[in-house]
């Protein structure tokens, strides 16, 4: 991989200029982050300086009129809600990659395709709005409010599914054939080549497409703000309403001022730690395929 | 000769330079003069930037600069000077006397069942105990047997605020199930659950409501919840939008609350959703 570069010894004069614009367009995407994460930094730092931040681990619970900002509660909402989107997705959307791969006949390899491309593409407030006029009734009917846990889930697990079925696909294609070819040479049955070779040989490619699943359940916002219910509690059922970081941040930006204000940016930063840690995951996974 | 020549072309060329200068900051200054300060009312705020901005459209030069920061600081603002015009969205207090009050529009929220629920009239203290998590099921409300589902609003939102301050309640005392953003949400969450009680603004929930959404108002002290009530005043829950001017207006803030004051506005306070003024 990395020793390709080398084989070229110099570049031609229209390499040159292709490479300084290209380098510094990819240069100016690092400042931007940079200036993002200042940005967070800078305004957060009100309440993270001196201690402050102790305050978001810490007290009754979140109340920012009277300058109570505990988080925890929206944390393991948070990570309740993508873990058990991951959950779900995961499992349907490794069948689905095998199915295309193994099991389905040629002329339905490309539709199903298109339409895991297509759910991909598909607004999350569209979501959103499914969910909030179908989806929550129907778990009201069952145990109301039916705004809870289990309705966030299940449309983060429709949300992500994609990702999943679409990676898990790619990096079962990238299975050697010949891998492939020998377990049956050796008079595997199909079942023992999917689940004794293809699985295990893709499992790190299947991993980093989980955790970018992860990534985008942690981030997304509206459709969760619609059927999630919002209540700020830490989870004790499925059926209990919670709110999300990124809810918060969108229910109350639009109003917060001083601490309360300087509060969301640093629920941002938390956010933003916690995805930066998984994009270093999925980037370790993805080295490792490499090798 | 030349020299002359040169000197007279530079001292002309200085003269224009300081003419131009001197132009430019007449021009900035009688524009900063242009400039209208509002301060007050979260609740007035985005309505008061949006009118702001048409009033700048019409009126080339002048700048309406609009801060919030609640109606106390708005009334306080407006009797020190501090800003021309206050926002306040209540009415002014007997000790105010000595500020002027405009009213702009009026707000307004109703009680929303979904229209299944046959319940058709609630007391105030009845709602009090709903939201406060005293009473948790219909059936004891002369309803069917189910559990309710009480939907709340977003800490920071105005019809949060009218709603606490009408039933007397602190936010932490409320017992939420759910808890809601704009007033488009409550309505949907309210309509896809038989067993839910929410509060929106009464103009959207009157539109809704006529136009077939399963919910509907509830009176209040026997005044159904209806845009011509709010209007009238009659409707308990509601409440002024006012811009506060120390003494009688003059000049360019006495064209912008007439301007506030005017049909031309109508639809910015309808998109927010306000009641317009009865004219």
């Amino acid at each position: 991989m990395i020793s390709s570069q080398h084989n070229i010894s110099s570049l031609s004069r229209a390499d040159a200029t292709l490479a300084r614009v290209t380098g510094s367009i990819a240069l100016a995407v690092a400042v931007l982050l940079g200036l993002v994460l200042m940005l967070l930094v800078k305004e957060s730092w009100p309440v993270l300086a001196g201690g402050g931040w102790t305050r978001f681990f810490a007290g009754e619970g979140w109340f920012p009129a009277g300058g109570q900002f505990n988080l925890l509660a929206m944390l393991w909402a948070t990570l309740a809600c993508s873990a058990g989107a991951l959950f779900i997705a995961v499992p349907l959307g490794v069948s689905s990659a095998v199915f295309s791969r193994f099991y389905s006949p040629n002329w339905l390899v490309m539709p199903l395709r298109r339409i895991m491309v297509l759910l991909a593409g598909i607004p999350s407030v569209v979501y959103g709005l499914w969910g909030l006029t179908v989806l929550v009734p129907l778990v009201a009917r069952w145990e109301p409010p039916g705004a809870s846990l289990l309705s966030a889930i299940l449309i983060l697990a429709l949300m992500i599914l994609p990702t999943v079925a679409l990676t898990s696909e790619a990096a079962l294609a990238a299975v050697p054939a010949s891998n492939l070819q020998g377990a049956a040479a050796l008079g595997l049955s199909r079942k023992g080549i999917v689940l004794g070779v293809a699985l295990p040989a893709a499992r790190i490619g299947i991993l980093t497409g989980a955790l970018l699943a992860a990534m985008r359940a942690l981030g997304e916002t509206m459709a969760v703000l619609m059927v999630a219910g919002n209540v700020v509690q830490t989870p004790a059922s499925l059926f209990d309403p919670v709110r999300v970081l990124t809810a918060n941040i969108a229910l109350e930006m639009p109003y917060a001022t001083g601490d309360h204000r300087a509060a969301l940016f640093a629920s941002s930063l938390l956010l933003m730690l916690i995805v930066t840690m998984l994009a270093w995951l999925a980037g370790r996974g993805g080295a490792h395929a490499n090798v | 000769m030349k020299n002359i020549e040169v000197l007279f072309y530079r001292s002309s060329f200085r003269f224009v330079m300081i003419a131009l200068i001197a132009a430019s900051l007449i021009g900035t200054a009688s524009a900063a003069g242009q400039k209208i300060v509002l301060t007050g009312s979260s609740t007035i705020a985005p309505l008061a930037l949006e009118i702001g901005k048409r009033f700048e459209k019409l009126n080339p030069g002048v700048r309406v600069d609009v801060q919030s920061g609640g109606s106390t600081r708005g009334v306080n603002d407006a009797r020190a000077g501090l800003a021309d015009i206050g926002m306040a969205s209540r009415a002014l207090k007997p000790e105010e006397s000595d500020l002027m009050a405009h009213r702009i529009a009026i707000d307004g929220i109703g009680i929303i069942l979904h229209r299944k629920n046959p319940v058709q009239a609630l007391s105030d203290e009845q709602i009090k105990e709903i939201y406060t998590g005293k009473i948790t099921n219909w059936q004891q409300l002369g309803g069917e047997d189910r559990k309710i589902t009480v939907v709340n609003k977003a800490e920071g939102r105005s019809t949060l605020e009218l709603f606490l301050h009408h039933f007397q309640l602190r936010n932490s005392d409320i017992h939420a199930h759910v808890v809601i953003g704009d007033n488009q949400q409550g309505i949907k969450t309210v309509a896809g659950n038989a067993g839910a009680i929410g509060y929106v603004s009464i103009g959207t929930a009157e539109y809704e409501e006529a136009h077939g959404t399963p919910i509907h108002l509830l009176p209040m002290a026997g005044v159904p919840a209806t845009v011509a009530n709010v209007r009238d005043g009659r409707f308990p829950l509601s409440r002024p939008l006012n811009l506060i001017s120390k003494g009688a207006p003059s000049g360019m803030a006495k064209r912008f609350i007439e301007f506030a004051q005017s049909a031309a506005v109508d639809d910015l306070v309808t998109a927010q959703y306000f009641v317009p003024l009865a004219r």
